[in-house]
């Protein structure tokens, strides 16, 4: 192995090491969140998958955004391919070794070239709107300076890979032309032969140079790019699959059952329940009513906030906030997030986690929760099946049963719904009333 | 029809050792409200006219709990819920029809968990039936050439899918069905879902039916077609808002009623 190839390996190694050490730190922090076994209905789950993350079936909704997500993200997976290709050649210092696929590579290295192009203009594309457009759903108030940057560095960052991987064909093309050694004129170049000009006034060793050059970029590029992601909201690209797999199944406004408060119900209900028996003494302590912190979250709330890329459709078909009330389901899965990254670092620190007089609902206010219509435009605008309404509903029920937060008039609701049968002051006596005054009774 | 319209409750039926086809679940606003009333007495006109055996709980009715669960308060839904099913699996209800889709979206989906299990219809679902059934007869002519706009409500479509029983019964209106630019799946909420309807909206810069309501106007339409007492109130209170009275906001069960002179 040349010394190339040794440096390459231990890059290889340091990525994918550092990549699955993250990993680990994600997934131990999604299973901080409360168990909830979702495994019905397999089928229906493979085929959500296929069609919301691999089909993109939600995205083209939107279709300007929708069809150039679909270019990055078939470029993407497909120009991934060359990736092996480039590991083999990087350990073993070969050159191009699928070479001898003859037509067929030709074909692979076409697609991808055009795929490159594609991927190239789309991001181009998504950075103006961003910062020239400036679409108002990229600068609300949840996109602060992090969040921006975070997209622009994405964008920026696959232009430079596909930039280098172009230029890197283009040289490499020139050098072949030439008949230098070890470059093969293989491949279909429909995009990158048309750079070939700016490099033939290049000595054979200055090209040799840029094309190695490019390589390196290249490929150091996708191992940078592949260990910012898991801090970044680019986690997407691979949390899309599971997120969909485990969407939630149930029609979109039924509210997940507590039944833990079924029990408690049904004990109070039954005349024959003894209401000063103690709990057996090997019981566990009671769980916590409703979401104060992430830990009383299902883990999949967090699945969800670790899947969100801040795109903000969510937000922008939200009834309050496109009445300018303060609730942004965006900002409740990034606040979800952040939290739960805080925690975790905690727990890095501490070896467990020490309690540091913070929870979710200092992230995430009364005012926001207490606005929500739980009308599910959000879950049904999500491109991946993201729940916020599941999250507000968990953090509605920490305030109304843990700390008897509410508002007003709810409190007066829940008294007319306890006292007479309906959320208004009327006797269910009057329950007929309206057949009466018709004549009907 | 000569035989006189008489609503029964379960308590008078299970009296005399008769079971109703199905129950007409009238809900808090139904019972309640001034404007929802309307709704009901229309649509017991529509299953009377169609000759449904049908019965109603009365003073035996009692909120779904849906508002309190919204709301946070899962004791006091669940208290509502278990309570409710024990009335109704204590007349053996198997069937339930409502004209509100938050009563259908807790009865259909939330109930069955507690030990509830009903055939549970929104009325425009059951009102379909009817019609395909024959047992209910509309003649559109007198909505002909009107303008006819229909707001999805959040728990009838996006929740529950259902976004063609309410527009195949206004096409037989004979009128000109139009559609918003925000319908179906994109559907915007009136802005009383979640227990908005018994609060305060809280501080914004407008307000969600305000916005809703002319989102509707917009298709100028003579007749926004309702399927929820609730967005019913919401779009009615927006249409004030633009000072378009003339505009009205209907209940599809009020318009089959008057298309089947009921």
């Amino acid at each position: 192995m040349s010394i190339s190839g040794i440096v390459f390996a231990l890059c290889l190694f340091a990525a994918g090491g550092l990549f699955a050490v993250k990993m680990r730190k994600i997934v131990r922090n999604i299973r901080l969140g409360r168990d909830e076994l979702i495994n019905d209905r397999p089928g229906e789950r493979w085929a959500t998958m296929a069609r919301v993350a691999l089909g993109q079936g939600k995205m083209v909704a939107r279709p300007i955004a929708g069809i150039l997500h679909v270019v990055v993200y078939a470029g993407f997976v497909i120009i991934n391919i060359e990736l092996l290709e480039i590991v083999i050649d990087g350990i073993f210092g070969t050159h191009r070794v699928f070479a001898f696929l003859g037509p067929l590579y030709d074909v692979l290295i076409a697609s991808f070239e055009v795929l490159a192009l594609g991927v190239f203009v789309a991001c181009a594309i998504f950075l103006v709107r961003r910062n020239v457009l400036r679409l108002k759903r990229f600068w609300m108030k949840e996109m602060t300076a992090w969040p921006r940057s975070d997209a622009n560095i994405i964008l920026v960052a696959e232009i430079i890979l596909m930039g280098a991987f172009l230029k890197m064909n283009a040289t490499d093309q020139v050098l072949a032309m030439r008949g230098v050694d070890p470059y093969v004129a293989v491949g279909s170049y429909p995009v990158s032969q048309f750079l070939r000009p700016f490099f033939e006034g290049y000595s054979d060793g200055a090209l040799m140079t840029f094309e190695r050059m490019f390589w390196w970029v290249h490929i150091l590029g996708i191992f940078v790019f592949l260990n910012y992601i898991p801090y970044s909201k680019h986690f997407h690209i691979l949390l899309a699959f599971p997120n969909t797999w485990y969407s939630k199944l149930k029609p979109s406004t039924q509210v997940a059952n507590m039944d833990r408060v079924t029990q408690e119900v049904k004990l109070m209900m039954d005349p024959s329940a003894d209401p000063y028996a103690a709990p057996p003494a090997d019981a566990p302590p009671p769980e916590r009513f409703g979401a104060k912190d992430v830990f009383d979250l299902s883990w999949k709330s967090l699945m969800d906030a670790y899947s969100c890329t801040e795109c903000g459709r969510c937000t922008s078909e939200c009834p309050a906030n496109l009445t300018g009330k303060l609730l942004s389901p965006r900002k409740v899965m990034m606040d979800t997030r952040d939290r739960l990254e805080e925690v975790g670092r905690n727990i890095d620190k501490n070896g467990s986690f020490q309690d540091d007089g913070r929870s979710l609902h200092d992230r995430i206010s009364e005012e926001e929760l207490w606005a929500c219509t739980t009308c599910n435009a959000c879950t049904e605008a999500c491109p991946v099946n993201i729940d916020p309404v599941g999250i507000i509903m968990d953090m509605r029920r920490y305030l109304v049963m843990e700390e008897s937060r509410t508002r007003p008039a709810l409190t007066a609701m829940f008294n007319n719904v306890e006292n007479n049968g309906a959320p208004w002051p009327f006797a269910q006596s009057e329950q007929l009333r309206w057949a009466e005054e018709e004549g009907y009774r | 029809m000569s035989d006189r319209l008489k609503v029964l409750t379960m308590a008078e039926m299970a009296a005399n050792g008769e079971k109703p086809e199905v129950l007409f679940w009238v809900g808090c606003a139904g019972s309640f409200d001034d404007r929802a009333r309307k709704i009901t007495k229309a649509f017991v006109r529509i299953l009377h006219g169609a000759r449904v055996k049908f019965a109603v709980l009365g003073v035996e009715a009692s909120c779904t709990g849906d508002p309190a669960r919204r709301a946070g308060n899962e004791f006091l839904f669940q208290m509502q819920a278990l309570q409710n099913i024990g009335t109704l699996n204590g007349y053996g209800v198997e069937r339930i029809v409502t004209a509100c889709p938050h009563c259908f979206n807790t009865l259909k989906n939330e109930y069955p968990e507690l030990g509830g299990n009903y055939q549970v219809m929104h009325h425009t679902q059951f009102l379909n039936a009817l019609l395909a059934e024959g047992r209910l007869k509309v003649k559109g002519g007198s909505f002909k050439g009107k303008r006819i706009v229909f707001h999805d409500p959040c728990y009838l479509g996006r929740g529950n899918g259902e976004y063609e029983a309410p527009r195949e019964l206004l096409e037989r209106l004979d009128g000109e069905l139009v559609e918003m630019k925000r319908s179906r799946a994109r559907g915007l909420c009136c802005g009383a879902g979640g227990a908005q309807m018994f609060k305060e909206a809280e501080p914004g810069n407008g307000e969600v039916n305000h916005e809703r309501a002319g989102e509707a106007l917009g298709t100028d339409p003579g007749i926004i077609a309702a399927g929820c007492p609730f967005c019913n109130t919401m779009l009615t209170d927006g249409v004030k808002h633009h000072n378009k009275e003339q505009v009205l906001v209907k209940d599809i069960a009020e318009l089959i009623a008057e298309a089947a002179d009921l």
